[in-house]
C-alpha cells in the first residue's frame, strides 16, 4: 500500500469517526452536543439549548416547531391578551399578508441560533417590520405622521404581543396620575383565610407526626409550626410520607422530591418550570436519549444553577441547584427570606446590587419592621414574581404567585399593570421603564426620559373636542 | 357472440353508467357535495345573524340603554362591562377558526372603527359596496386567495337598535357619524373553500 493510499484511508477513517460522533451527539445527546450547536441561543432559551427535543422534531416539520413554542408560551400569550394572535392571520382574507410575513408561526419573527440578527425580545426581523401591515397609520393618527417604523416598539409605545398597559383608552384613563400614589400598597395580595374559615384547624407542636427521632430536633419542629403548612393542617407526613389517591402511605423520605410540593402548589410549580429558574426541569426535556445499544441513556437536564447563568452571579454560589427548597428552604419556608435575601445570594448584576438601600428596599425593610402596612414593601419578588389573578378553562379565578419571571420581564411594560401601577402613575412608570439608567440604579433616581404616548392621546382627544 | 351483440351490450352498459354517474352527480356523490355552497353560506348566516341580533337587542341594548344596569365596552374586562356585539361576533369567528377550516367569517365595514376591518380583497370590496347600495340583497362570488379557491358570500349588517347607531356615531375613531336606525353599517363575509 502506497503512502498516499494510507493517508487517504486515514483521512477517510477520521471523517467517518467525526461524522459518527456528530450524529451521535446531535441525535442522542451527551457532553459533546454543546460543541455542535449551530449558533448561540437567545437569553430566553439558552438554559434548555442542550435538550434539542424541546423545540426540534426531526420529522415534525414547522407545525411541530410551532407546537413546541405554544406548549411553553401559549398560556402567557393568553394572559397578555395577545394583540397579534395567530388566529388573526389564519383567515383566508389575510393570505396576501401571510405571503409577506407569516405571522401564524412564531419562527417567522423569532429564529433561534441567529445571534447576529437577533434584536430585543429575540426578534430576528428588521426593526421596522410593523410597516408591512401598518404603513397607512399616519392617515388615522396625525401624531404618527413621518415617524420611523423602527421606533414603534422601541420607545415604550407599542409591543407586538402585550399592549395591556399601552392601549389608547388605558393611557387616557391613567393620564393624570401622580408619580407616587397614596397609599403605596401592592393591590393583589393573598392572605391566609381567617382561622374560622379554614377547612382544617391549625396543627399544634405536639401534633407533629414525624418519627420519634426526628421530633427531637426542636428547631425543626418550631420552624414547621410557624409556617402556613402547620396553620393549614399539613403535618410532617403530608410531605415526608404522603398518601396516594387510594390512601396508601408512602415510606418516610427525609428529603421529599419536588413532586410532593407540586401536589399542592401546582400553579407555582407550573410557572416555575416556565421561568428562568425552573425551565430545565420541565417534563420531557432530555439532555440525552436512550440508544445505540445502551451507549446512551435517557437523561433529563440538570437543574439550573448560577454557574450556568449568563447574568453576573455571586462567586460563592456557582453550583447551587435551583429547586423549591433552594429558595424557600425546608420546614421554615421563609417567604420573607425568599423574596430578597435568597435572590441576592446569587444575583450580582448592577440592578440587583443597587437594590439594597433603594427606595423600594427601604419600603420593604419598613414593612418588615412593622412600620408599613402589608403590601407596602417592594421586594425582588414583588416585581419579578408578583401575585397575579389567573382564570382557568372553566372561568374560575384564583390568585397565585407566578414563579415565571418572564411574566413581567421583557418587554418590561408587562410589569406596569400587575406591579408598577399599584403605587405609581402610568406616565412615571412608562418613563422609568424606558430609562435603562433608572433600571440599572434600581430606581434610586427619577426618569430622565418622557414617553410621549399619553401626551399624544390627550392632544388627539382635545383636538376632537375642539372640532 | 357476434360483434353486433358486443357493441349493443357495451352501449347499454355505457348508458347505465352514464345515468348512474348523472344521478350521483345530481344527488351528490358524497356528503360534502350535497348542499350547494350558497345554501351553506345562507344557512350559516341565518344562525350568525340571529344570534347577533338577539345579543345586540336583548343583552346590550336592553341592559345598557333601556335598563341602564351595565355598559358595553371594547375593553370589557378592564371596565367590567359587556363585550361589544362586534367583539362577540369576532370572538365566535376566531373560536370557530380554531376548530375548523371548512368555513370562515368576519364582520367588515366600509366605515370601520378598526381600520383592519375594512374590505381587503376585491370580492370583499365589491360585495360590501353592493350590499350597501342594494338593501335586502346579498352578494355572492368566487375568489382565489393564497392559491386556494373560495366561495364568498356577503350579507348586509344593519343597525337594528339604538345602541349600534349611537356607539358608532360617537366613537372617536369612526369615519362616519351620521348612521341612522336601519342603515347598512357593514357586512358579514362568509367564505367556504371550494378546493379539496
Amino acid at each position: 500500500m502506497t503512502q498516499t493510499r494510507k493517508l487517504w484511508l486515514f483521512w477517510l477513517f477520521l471523517a467517518i469517526c467525526t461524522l459518527t460522533i456528530f450524529i451521535g451527539a446531535m441525535v442522542y445527546g451527551g457532553p459533546l452536543r454543546s460543541q455542535f450547536l449551530i449558533g448561540e441561543t437567545t437569553s430566553g432559551h439558552y438554559q434548555i439549548e442542550l435538550a434539542c427535543n424541546s423545540c426540534h422534531d426531526p420529522f415534525g416539520g414547522e407545525s411541530a416547531m410551532q407546537d413546541a413554542c405554544e406548549s411553553c408560551h401559549s398560556q402567557e400569550l393568553k394572559l397578555a391578551n395577545d394583540s397579534h394572535p395567530a388566529k388573526k392571520f389564519s383567515d383566508p382574507r389575510n393570505a396576501d399578508r401571510r405571503a409577506i410575513l407569516d405571522a401564524t408561526l412564531c419562527v417567522t419573527c423569532h429564529r433561534e441560533h441567529n445571534p447576529e440578527i437577533t434584536g430585543l425580545m429575540g426578534v430576528t426581523l428588521p426593526d421596522d417590520y410593523c410597516f408591512l401591515c401598518h404603513q397607512d397609520v399616519g392617515e388615522n393618527r396625525i401624531s404618527h405622521n413621518g415617524l420611523p417604523f423602527d421606533g414603534c416598539t422601541a420607545a415604550g409605545c407599542h409591543n407586538f404581543h402585550d399592549n395591556r398597559a399601552l392601549y389608547e383608552d388605558f393611557l387616557e384613563k391613567h393620564a393624570d396620575e401622580p408619580p407616587l400614589k397614596i397609599p403605596t400598597v401592592i393591590t393583589v395580595q393573598k392572605p391566609l383565610p381567617a382561622e374560622d374559615q379554614r377547612k382544617t384547624p391549625p396543627l399544634t407542636l405536639t401534633s407533629a407526626d414525624a418519627p420519634q427521632d426526628r421530633l427531637e430536633d426542636a428547631n425543626l419542629i418550631d420552624d414547621w409550626h410557624d409556617t402556613a403548612h402547620a396553620k393549614a393542617g399539613v403535618n410532617c407526613k403530608g410531605c415526608h410520607a404522603p398518601k396516594s389517591v387510594l390512601g396508601e402511605e408512602a415510606p418516610w423520605a427525609d428529603k421529599p422530591e419536588a413532586g410532593v410540593c407540586v401536589s399542592c402548589h401546582k400553579a407555582e410549580a407550573e410557572t416555575f418550570t416556565a421561568g428562568k429558574h425552573g425551565m430545565r426541569l420541565r417534563k420531557g426535556l432530555l439532555a440525552s436519549h436512550e440508544g445505540l445499544g445502551g451507549f446512551f441513556d435517557d437523561e433529563a437536564l440538570s437543574p439550573m444553577r448560577p454557574a450556568l447563568a449568563r447574568l453576573p452571579m455571586q462567586p460563592e454560589a456557582p453550583d447551587k441547584d435551583l429547586s423549591c427548597t433552594s429558595c424557600h428552604g425546608a420546614h421554615r419556608f421563609d417567604v420573607v427570606k425568599a423574596q430578597v435575601d435568597t435572590c441576592l445570594s446569587c444575583h450580582a448584576d448592577e440592578h440587583s446590587r443597587a437594590y439594597p438601600g433603594s427606595p423600594h428596599h427601604q419600603a420593604w425593610l419598613a414593612e418588615q419592621r412593622g412600620e408599613g402596612v402589608s403590601g407596602s414593601g417592594v421586594s425582588c419578588a414583588t416585581c419579578h414574581m408578583p401575585r397575579i389573578e389567573v382564570e382557568d378553562e372553566y372561568g374560575l379565578k384564583s390568585i397565585v404567585v407566578t414563579h415565571n419571571q418572564n411574566f413581567t420581564l421583557e418587554p418590561n411594560e408587562k410589569m406596569i399593570r400587575p406591579v408598577c401601577l399599584s403605587c405609581h402613575g402610568l406616565q412615571f412608570s412608562l418613563d422609568s421603564l424606558a430609562d435603562q439608567g433608572v433600571i440599572s440604579s434600581n430606581f434610586t433616581k427619577g426618569p430622565s426620559i418622557r414617553v410621549e404616548s399619553i401626551d399624544w392621546v390627550m392632544n388627539r382627544i382635545k383636538a376632537r373636542q375642539e372640532k | 357472440m357476434t360483434m353486433k351483440h358486443v357493441l349493443k351490450k357495451s352501449a347499454a352498459l355505457a348508458g347505465i353508467l352514464m345515468i348512474g354517474f348523472g344521478t350521483m352527480a345530481f344527488l351528490g356523490g358524497d356528503d360534502e357535495a350535497g348542499i350547494p355552497p350558497k345554501d351553506v353560506a345562507d344557512m350559516l348566516h341565518t344562525v350568525m345573524n340571529s344570534d347577533r341580533t338577539v345579543y345586540t337587542k336583548e343583552v346590550v341594548n336592553r341592559l345598557m340603554l333601556q335598563e341602564k344596569v351595565i355598559k358595553a365596552s371594547e375593553h370589557f374586562k378592564d371596565d367590567k362591562a359587556l363585550p361589544l356585539p362586534a367583539q362577540m361576533f369576532r370572538f365566535g369567528a376566531e373560536l370557530a377558526a380554531e376548530k375548523t377550516d371548512k368555513f370562515s367569517y368576519s364582520l367588515q365595514s366600509l366605515w370601520p372603527i378598526n381600520k383592519q376591518n375594512a374590505p381587503r380583497t376585491e370580492i370583499e370590496k365589491k360585495g360590501l359596496a353592493f350590499v350597501a347600495e342594494n338593501k335586502g340583497e346579498n352578494f355572492y362570488g368566487e375568489e382565489d386567495l393564497g392559491g386556494k379557491k373560495y366561495f364568498t358570500a356577503v350579507y348586509a349588517d344593519v343597525g337594528v337598535v339604538e345602541a349600534c347607531v349611537s356607539c358608532h356615531n360617537d366613537h372617536k375613531d369612526t369615519p362616519k357619524s351620521d348612521f341612522k336606525l336601519g342603515d347598512v353599517m357593514g357586512a358579514v363575509v362568509i367564505r367556504l373553500p371550494l378546493d379539496e
